[in-house]
């Protein structure tokens, strides 16, 4: 073995050193330049880049087994069926899964929480899990995917959708949730982190409240997955929803994990080819799970690299990345708030690889822009989440996220940067 | 290290002065027509209020919120066709949206002051920006007009 592994080198071993170097190399999008400058990508919680392990993993399979599924006797047929497989057993352990969980392969999360939504709410070959007078609850935390899918299944099945308010810093209490829950409830669904702000509500427990008071329980893990060891017998949660291109692996897959009895519950989203048992002219008979949940051909060399990207983020180590984007994170924020006119929202969730902030006086899109200008790649504006926004009364936030292979000086890069925007502009 | 173009060519010091000092900023006693233009992905928000009389602008505010280019825009739009007639605000919007969308060039279409937003062409991602007032001035005055015509009939 070389000097240089996935690791790091020996002397970052020894010195406990975050192997930045060793991660960004793998990462051949972050050496460019744009306009004549070292791009800063900060822009991690929109999408996290991939490294070469998962392109050539992606390439391997499109170039030697790519086939469909399922389908065929032929030899490329079943070697294309078995590396689609072979991902699904690989990210059920990254996940923890055991024998009373399953995974669904799905688009990624918006279409993992349509998939939960509708299927509870349809009864469609499935008695449906709601009906009049029944109550799903909410958090205000959400990106627009893990609400509008509540709101036209409550609409759908006559159930009252709640909302789980944040406080005006943009946090969720228990006791708030305490509240809100009761005999009728029947669906619970947070966020493992806000997208929009950075803030991790206190989840485990609050996925224990829910279902202890009998509530099947929704958790919205897209901003977590690729740093937080999410360990899902661990927790009481029903389903799982999370994207591989936030976890360094390929746009256009993603997955719903959950307890078996939970999944079970779904109607299909998706009616088509592959999810059936039986078809007549009349009617047809849902396949067992997990084809059930998977109509029409499906993307497996995006499974393949996800399963892929789930390796490269072990060889690191879980622990060892959130450690150091928590770090970024504190960076950036102490150094955000030496600006004057700043604030960054929810300065004191430091378990979160996101900072967003607003400046008196100065639109976030004018910020980006200027950053942009210095190859700084961050995200401005709603981020999906327009009722939080709304609730927190900051208007428009810029926001930076940070992944395995971002560094001190990008960090630092985004702080000056900020300052000169801010006095260029205000 | 300084900040390249978008400092010299965006926020030309004009748009930054009109950003400061938005002119005819604040709501209206009583508009005539009035519109509003919003940019769901960005949050800006402008609300454009007109006073008109016969064919002639007599008064025109606006308020809400948005980036520098869209207040900047907006604030210059309000003094380009504040006491002029109707026809060559619309004729005026019809212009500025064809520089900014690359079909017309900024120093033949006679623009005036409003040629200092013409580099935000070269970013497409703010062309919603500097285009949402403009929008909503078209709106207020062809949507009241359809309520006039109610009203006479």
């Amino acid at each position: 073995m070389s000097e240089t592994s996935i690791h790091g080198s020996r002397a970052d071993v020894a010195a406990d050193r975050f192997p930045v170097e060793t991660i960004r190399a793998q990462f051949p999008i972050l050496a460019q330049q744009i306009r004549g400058r070292q791009l800063a990508y900060l822009d991690n919680a929109a999408t996290t880049q991939s490294p070469t392990a998962v392109m050539d993993a992606v390439r391997e399979f499109e170039s030697t087994i790519r086939a469909n599924i399922h389908r065929g006797v032929h030899t490329l047929s079943q070697q294309s069926t078995d590396a689609f497989e072979q991902a699904r057993a690989d990210m059920g352990r990254f996940l923890g899964l055991g024998d009373a969980h399953g995974l669904v392969f799905t688009s990624g999360t918006t279409e993992a929480l349509n998939t939960i939504a509708y299927g509870l709410s349809a009864g469609d070959g499935v008695p449906a899990s709601l009906g009049a007078g029944d109550e799903i609850i909410v958090s205000g935390l959400e990106h627009h995917a893990n609400l509008i899918p509540w709101q036209r299944a409550a609409r759908r099945s006559g159930a009252t959708l709640r909302i789980l308010l944040p406080d005006t810093a943009g946090r969720v209490h228990v006791e708030d949730l305490a509240k809100l829950l009761g005999p009728r409830t029947r669906v619970f669904a947070l966020t493992a982190c806000a997208n929009a702000t950075g803030y991790r509500p206190p989840y485990e427990t609050m996925l224990r409240m829910a279902a202890e008071a009998g509530a099947l329980t929704v958790l919205d893990g897209a901003q977590a997955v690729s740093h937080e060891t999410i360990d899902l017998p661990a927790l009481e949660c029903d389903f799982l929803a999370f994207s591989s291109h936030k976890m360094y692996g390929p746009m256009g897959i993603g997955g719903l994990a959950g307890r078996l009895s939970a999944l079970e519950r779904l109607s299909p989203l998706r009616l088509g080819g592959d999810m059936v048992d039986w078809v007549n002219l009349e009617d047809a008979g849902f396949a067992p799970l997990p084809s059930r949940l998977e109509g029409g051909t499906q993307n497996v060399g995006g499974a393949v690299g996800m399963a892929e990207a789930a390796r490269f983020i072990d060889r690191i180590g879980r622990p060892r990345i959130d450690a150091e984007v928590r770090r970024l994170r504190a960076r950036a924020t102490a150094g955000l708030e030496t600006i004057e006119g700043l604030t960054v929202l929810n300065p004191e969730s430091t378990e979160s690889a996101i900072v967003a902030f607003v400046a008196r006086g100065v639109h976030p899109h004018d910020i980006g822009t200027l950053l942009d200008e210095r190859a700084i790649a961050v995200r401005t504006g709603h981020h999906c989440a327009m009722p939080l926004m709304e609730r927190l009364g900051s208007g428009p936030t810029t926001r930076a996220s940070f992944a395995a292979y971002n560094t001190d000086d990008e960090v630092d890069r985004l702080v000056e940067a900020v300052d000169a925007a801010l006095r260029a502009l205000a | 290290m300084n900040d390249g173009d978008a400092l010299t060519d965006l926020y030309q010091e004009l748009v930054l002065e009109h950003k400061r000092s938005p002119r005819n900023f604040g709501p209206m006693q009583a508009p005539s027509h009035e519109a509003r233009g919003t940019n769901p992905q960005c949050g800006d928000d402008i609300q454009v209020q007109l006073r008109i009389d016969g064919d002639r602008i007599d008064d025109i505010r606006f308020t809400g919120s948005g980036c520098a280019i869209c207040v900047a825009s907006t604030s210059m739009m309000t003094e380009a066709v504040k006491k002029g007639g109707v026809g060559s605000a619309l004729e005026l919007q019809e212009r500025f949206r064809a520089v900014m969308t690359g079909k017309r060039e900024a120093r033949e279409a006679g623009l005036g002051k409003l040629a200092s937003l013409a580099g935000v062409r070269r970013y497409p991602s703010r062309i919603k920006c500097v285009l949402l007032g403009w929008h909503a001035l078209g709106h207020a005055i062809g949507e009241a007009d359809k309520a006039g015509e109610g009203k006479s009939a």
